[in-house]
């Protein structure tokens, strides 16, 4: 063995490969975690960006007053006498009609080709004739839902293959509805819809839309809010300023470090037995569900607010009480208006995960069908007291249906909500470097 | 009666009441303030928390006491008379008691300072709750059912129209080997992974990654769970189960314990992370003086010293595991078996509280009781898990301040 300090000898070599390899690992680790990081979001990104995107037959359909208005006089109560059903066989007779125009060959009976309409597509018009009663006698033109599976077709869900041993549809009508697009009877517009509308049945995924989820979680994260930042500041401000040290605070210091990692499940049993069957809250109800979360987003609340106090020089402190400022004059007056950059970031924090969770709320029955939008406030039901979905529920309700149609509207909801926690995080983030003091 | 009237009475004697304090503090002092103890605003102060606090307090207190007493409709007439006259008298009082000596500062910090430490119990409150909520109907379920058979039957099918059995062990088995693969996934590799951040990496690399597993670890799990259902679990039934011929199911151990690994990472990382970072740079430098190499030192000298603390990360990590309910629920399956096989589908704890606690329920069933029973063990568990890591991680964090 040559003893060179110019080439290293076995020992050397062994230690250094070592070395490179202990590196290797450390870099594999973290390229296993942001291959994971781009998997799940370009999968999520992928599946999710079609219900965006929805398939609409523009037609004129015709509105005869024979049919719709048997008074002639624009009687309400006559005219909403006139259900879905019958409205259903205009809408098919104006895409017979504009086919014919168009000068396309089908084989397809005429109820077949009314199949190509969506089944919610008849109550979009009857609602929009109720409200606007003096449309009726010309035919107007209407931008309808198509059938979800002309949809999926356009998408690449269904395929003539599948088609074929579908009961719902047929090769034949994914070939019209090739024809109608080619027309421009058919087009895919970008799906305002998805993001207003209410959830739709089983049948219906094409009209199925977040706006009820929506709204559910923002009157959740008002609870939230309202309730989680006064009670962990409070609660924060105690604990750090003025508790003093003995056995008492050192239980509640680590009650909340074991609050902050009880399994979110927990908190839904919390609710279930607490909330609905002991207090009666009405169940499904967006009170109960910001109570739940509230709760659940305490202790994070709490943590970050303790660290943005303690983060304030006690000196700012030593300065107030020496001009005559009593100890809470000094914490209101100084302390906390210094520490609430850190305190907001902490509550947007803890208001994004909140707004994420899912489990909680299957408990409390918020995975209900809920089709009618909640109202903040109404005389029978109290303060946020109608039944109501949350986004990351619907999520999970749809990925419970059999339709895949429903697994494309799932993750469309998912890029929603993953939208709308970029934007809070962020916001977090310019906060902090905005205001952010180094003592 | 409702409690309304109640309400705007409280709000506007709290209005009343300030202003009067203030109007009579000014007059007290004859005009001049630098007589009174404290600033007229501050007796308006006084006088507003004790028109409001203890009515508000026993509006709370009688509906609970109602509640608890399962008193139905309305509130008879002396409860929001009484509640009145609470306010009245914090008017009459606090209005009366302003004088030149009166310290109204000291008596509303004093006020102030009940309400904070009211905030502070609230969390004591929620723990309480969290037991007393499951306590209660645990205890019904076991008058129902035995419990030598929840904790040793190894059989779970429940049955609404009675004689089911309810044994926790293949849920129990089902929620550990889940945890086992997903710790087994998420430790070696958060924990490389901090262990590269904090020694290796440069500032650059630090930039990129850094936020991207904090992106990681704000993605909700229901995410994952979708994740799991719609790309990992036919992914391995197709590449991996069915060519090798350990079953056809696409919601397997192996799905939900890999989805929930990826979970883990940032958990496991910025935990390792922090306690890496807290070994003394002084014994890094005695390592590396002495000959050895970076890797070297890392692995016995630095992570040895951080060992206590990376174990209770991996204890936090394993809590968190136990408790994780919508991967599971999307990507475990809902059979409770026992088996070796990671590619079966297995069910857990938490995915039976769910299944047995959403759509009809009857609250005298033991099928509905039961989840009562689980989520009180579940807690028990993660509450052993959860205070055995705080404590390590603090006496170790004390070990080096």
């Amino acid at each position: 063995m040559t003893k060179s300090l110019y080439s290293a000898d076995a020992r050397t070599k062994r230690r250094n490969a070592a070395e490179r390899r202990f590196k290797a690992y450390g870099a594999a680790a973290i390229g296993i975690a942001m291959v994971a990081l781009v998997i799940l979001l370009t999968s999520v990104v992928t599946q999710g960006i079609g219900a965006f995107r929805q398939t609409y037959i523009t037609v004129d359909v015709p509105l005869p007053e024979a049919k719709l208005d048997k008074s002639g006089t624009r009687d309400m109560a006559v005219m909403s006498k006139v259900t879905t059903i019958g409205y259903a066989p205009l809408l098919r007779d104006g895409l017979v009609n504009a086919i014919a125009e168009a000068g396309i060959q089908t084989d397809l009976s005429e109820k077949e080709i009314g199949d190509l309409i969506s089944k919610e597509a008849a109550a979009t018009v009857r609602n929009r004739v109720l409200a606007h009663p003096d449309l009726i006698g010309q035919p107007e033109r209407f931008s309808l839902l198509a059938d979800g599976r002309i949809d999926g077709y356009f998408k690449g869900r269904v395929t003539m293959a599948s088609a074929a041993l579908d009961q719902n549809t047929s090769p034949e009508k994914l070939d019209l509805a090739d024809k109608l697009r080619d027309a421009g009877i058919m087009q895919i517009k970008f799906n305002w819809a998805f993001l207003t509308a209410p959830d739709a049945s089983d049948q219906r995924p094409e009209a199925a839309g977040l706006g009820v989820a929506i709204l559910g979680s923002l009157y959740m994260m008002i609870v939230v809010l309202v309730l989680a930042l006064p009670i962990g500041v409070a609660a924060s401000i105690y604990l750090e300023e003025f508790a003093p040290k003995n056995r008492w605070t050192d239980v509640i210091e680590v009650n909340i470090a074991n609050l902050a990692a009880v399994p979110s499940i927990v908190y839904g049993i919390l609710g279930l037995a607490i909330f609905i069957n002991f207090m009666q809250f009405n169940q499904s109800s967006p009170l109960v569900g910001g109570m739940v979360l509230a709760l659940m987003t305490l202790p994070t609340i709490i943590i970050s607010t303790r660290a943005a106090l303690k983060a304030v020089p006690p000196s700012i402190r030593d300065a107030a009480l020496g001009v005559g400022a009593s100890k809470m004059q000094s914490v209101f007056h100084h302390v906390l208006p210094l520490a609430a950059p850190g305190i907001l970031t902490g509550t947007i924090i803890g208001l994004a995960q909140a707004l994420g969770e899912t489990a909680p709320l299957l408990l409390i029955g918020m995975v209900a069908f809920v089709r009618d939008y909640p109202e903040a406030y109404s005389s029978a039901t109290g303060l946020f007291g109608d039944p109501s979905t949350a986004l990351p529920v619907q999520i999970y309700n749809w990925t419970q249906r059999a339709d895949p149609a429903f697994v494309e509207r799932a993750q469309g909801a998912i890029i929603t909500l993953l939208v709308f926690l970029l934007i809070m995080n962020t916001v977090a983030i310019v906060l902090r470097r905005r205001f952010e003091r180094r003592w | 009666m409702s409690l309304t009237l109640p309400l705007l009475v409280i709000i506007v004697l709290a209005i009343v009441g300030s202003f009067l304090a203030r109007r009579r503090a000014l007059s007290v002092s004859g005009g001049d303030i630098r007589h009174l103890a404290s600033l007229p605003k501050q007796h308006g102060l006084n006088a507003i928390l004790s028109t409001v606090v203890p009515p508000l307090l026993a509006i709370i207190a009688w509906l609970m006491a109602a509640r608890i007493m399962e008193y139905r409709g309305a509130a008879p007439l002396w409860v929001p008379l009484a509640i009145m006259a609470l306010a009245v008298a914090g008017v009459v009082l606090s209005v009366v008691k302003v004088s030149n000596t009166f310290r109204a500062r000291t008596a509303s910090e004093t006020w102030i300072k009940g309400l904070l430490i009211g905030a502070s119990t609230i969390a004591i409150l929620t723990t309480v709750g969290i037991v007393f909520s499951m306590l209660f109907e645990t205890i019904s379920f076991f008058r129902q059912y035995p419990w030598t058979e929840f904790f040793f039957s190894t059989n779970w099918s429940p049955n609404f129209r009675g004689n089911s059995d309810l044994g926790i062990i293949p849920l129990l088995w089902g929620t550990l080997y889940i945890s086992f693969i997903a710790l087994a996934f998420a430790v070696p590799t958060g924990l490389f992974a901090a262990i590269y951040l904090s020694e290796y990496a440069g500032p650059r690399i630090r930039g990129i990654v850094k936020p991207a597993i904090e992106i990681l670890a704000g993605i909700p799990t229901i995410v994952y769970g979708l994740f799991a259902l719609t790309t990992v679990g036919p992914f391995l039934r197709d590449y991996f189960a069915q060519p090798m011929g350990f079953g056809d199911s696409a919601s397997s151990v192996m799905t939900a314990g890999l989805v929930m690994g990826i979970m883990l990472i940032p958990f496991v990382s910025s935990l390792s992370d922090d306690i890496i970072n807290a070994v003394p740079q002084s014994m890094r430098d005695g390592s590396l003086g002495l000959g050895a190499t970076k890797s070297e030192t890392i692995r016995q000298v630095v992570v040895p010293a951080a060992l206590p603390g990376i174990v209770g990360a991996v204890l936090l990590a394993a809590s968190r595991a136990i408790g994780e309910t919508m991967i599971v629920v999307l990507g475990a399956g809902a059979a409770a078996r026992i088996s070796l096989n990671p590619f079966e589908a297995m069910t857990t704890v938490t995915v039976k509280i769910v299944s047995q606690l959403t759509g009809d329920t009857d609250f005298a069933s033991p099928e509905t009781l039961v989840a009562f029973a689980l989520g009180l063990t579940l807690f028990v568990i993660t509450l052993g898990l959860n205070v055995l890591a705080l404590y390590i991680v603090r006496r170790y964090r004390e070990q080096y301040e």
